[in-house]
């Protein structure tokens, strides 16, 4: 049990950890100061539930690591997140497609989890829930603004979600970590969100005159670990370049 | 400081009987420590210094967010990756608040951005430095953000109501930084070998450009007589430089590393350190757009605005389309 959890809370740190690091990646380069600031307000939020998440992780797997150690120390084969949040940020347009496809999931996932029968999982739920209710908002509006914009704009919508829409389907797949969680009534079965996502991010698109792409196609590999995008080593070089090349050191 | 040679409008302070009657009143408010608030007369030369002199701040606390982002990525921990993230966001509120006291005065932040970006108006020279180890994101809080809170701590009193008042809750927030600032660098000075070579290079490398953010030294800065009579100065360069020394040397021993400057000596006649005055060659240079990071600082700030006008005219045109069928549905 306790190896399947701390499978699960990996996969919810390393969510959190790497769109936090790739919101972050913006500072100073925003379309407008009021942008820059929800960038790094969102980043900064989601770093926050990072060290929630892989701090509990630590504790569960019980090997004497903290959440530091797992964020800056892992390599790329133990990175438990959804392939989705490790892929560049591209144009902002992109950057916040990404932002709102994943705080439609991570809202209702919060939600169940803030059911979940682990205490420890439920009061980091209910945190970062009322977080990711306020991201999904932002990220809704804005991808309502730029869909329903100009010409110009929608056109580079409809792009961002037709290249992001294969890494959605991911989110929604479940393994056997994920069926250890439902039976122990820690988390909910990812499959059981789908009807919800679809129709959240349903009136939202389709509210930016968007649409859909009509294909199930999904990537995946990503939160089992059994293969990363080739972006992520990438990330991690900048991220863990520090403790890597000082081991030991305190910061 | 974030504001540097801002160069004050007219041809210097006017003597009484060659004011108008509406200058002398407005002089006497000022005299008298009374605000001066937007709706209020105001001479020209005043509001055209501190659109100079508020926009030029502004601009410092947005091109200061890229030399911290430059480090953002390679935080070394969670916890120093959040409080980065804080502080470059206080940094570009900062930057929020300031272009809204610049518009109390009638320009609108578009107008002096574009300034900006045309090499018409300026920013702080410290921002034109780089930041090239982990040291620096201490020394950048410690220093600079020092720096700049015993320039802004004197502004809170300045005569222009809204600049004073975003000058009181900038404040609170660069005391923040600056601790956070040398919490890093004490980390760092009493850390590895390698990590106390980093915080005494971050110190040498920061100390003259930091000396340079309170503007040159008193007998060449052209500016100061009008601006301090406005009260939109508060104490002249030297006096604030020498404040920011007192109070640093200090903090240097404390964290045990050496004094970037062999010169800096307690003077038990003046009471203060003696110290040596920056390059000001290079500083002059820094200014006319030669400093080490210049065209990198003013190409990212360009190139965010150039590809980020989709966007703005994308919710702009949006916006309009929300408030054109509020109205007809009306």
């Amino acid at each position: 049990m306790d190896a399947s959890l701390f499978q699960y809370l990996l996969r919810l740190g390393d969510n959190t950890l790497v769109l936090g690091h790739r919101g972050s990646e913006w500072c100073g380069h925003a379309p407008v100061l009021e942008e820059d600031i929800a960038l790094a307000n969102t980043a900064l939020d989601l770093i926050g539930q990072t060290q929630l998440w892989l701090g509990l992780a630590a504790e569960v797997e019980g090997k004497g690591r903290d959440a530091d150690q797992l964020a800056m120390q892992r390599d790329i084969w133990d990175f438990r997140n959804l392939l989705l949040v490790e892929l560049p940020n591209g144009d902002f347009g992109r950057t916040l497609m990404r932002q709102f496809l994943f705080d439609a999931w991570q809202v209702i996932n919060l939600g169940r989890l803030m059911n979940s029968s682990n205490p420890r999982v439920a009061e980091i739920a209910a945190k970062a829930s009322k977080e990711a209710a306020y991201h999904v908002e932002r990220s809704a509006d804005t991808v309502v603004g730029l869909g329903d914009g100009t010409e110009e704009s929608h056109v580079r919508m409809q792009a961002a979600l037709e290249y992001l829409w294969p890494y959605v389907g991911e989110m929604f797949l479940g393994d056997e970590v994920d069926a250890a969680m439902v039976a122990a009534g820690i988390a909910p079965d990812p499959a059981s969100l789908r009807a919800e996502y679809d129709a959240l991010i349903g009136r939202v698109i389709k509210t930016a005159t968007l649409e859909i792409p009509d294909s199930s196609f999904a990537h995946k590999g990503g939160k089992t670990g059994a293969f990363h995008t080739e972006h992520l080593g990438h990330m991690l070089c900048s991220m863990q370049w520090l403790q890597r090349a000082y081991p030991g050191a305190s910061w | 400081m974030y504001a540097q040679m801002v160069k004050t409008a007219g041809s210097g302070v006017k003597d009484r009987d060659e004011m108008s009657e509406q200058e002398q009143d407005f002089q006497d408010r000022i005299d008298r420590g009374e605000k001066i608030e937007p709706k209020d007369w105001m001479p020209d030369n005043y509001r055209i210094t501190l659109i100079r002199q508020i926009g030029q701040h502004a601009h410092s606390e947005v091109v200061g967010q890229l030399p911290e982002g430059n480090w953002i990525t390679r935080a070394p921990t969670l916890e120093r990756k959040a409080i980065l993230l804080a502080k470059v966001q206080d940094e570009a509120g900062h930057g929020l608040y300031l272009y809204g006291a610049a518009e109390t005065l009638g320009v609108s932040r578009d107008e002096i951005t574009e300034d900006l970006l045309a090499g018409r108006m300026k920013y702080s020279s410290i921002f034109n430095y780089p930041t090239l180890n982990w040291a620096d994101m201490g020394a950048v809080g410690w220093l600079v953000d020092g720096a700049a809170i015993i320039n802004q701590v004197a502004l809170q009193r300045t005569s222009y109501g809204p600049y004073a008042r975003a000058m009181v809750r900038i404040c609170k927030e660069e005391s923040f930084h600056a601790r956070q600032g040398y919490h890093i660098m004490m980390k760092m000075a009493s850390g590895t070998p390698e990590q106390k070579a980093m915080a005494q290079d971050a110190l040498n490398r920061l100390w003259y450009p930091v000396l340079m953010m309170f503007g040159p030294s008193d007998k060449e800065s052209v500016h100061t007589a009008q601006s301090m009579a406005w009260k939109i100065k508060m104490d002249t360069n030297d006096e604030l430089r020498q404040k920011f020394v007192d109070q640093t040397v200090q903090q240097i021993e404390y964290l045990g590393l050496e004094l970037p400057d062999p010169n800096i000596k307690w003077n038990d006649e003046t009471k203060q350190y003696d110290y040596s005055d920056p390059d000001w060659t290079e500083f002059f240079d820094v200014i006319k757009g030669n400093g080490p990071c210049n065209v990198d600082r003013m190409a990212a700030r360009n190139k965010a605005w150039d590809d980020g006008k989709w966007v703005r005219d994308g919710l702009m045109a949006h916006a309009e389309k929300k408030a054109a069928a509020k109205v007809a549905a009306q």
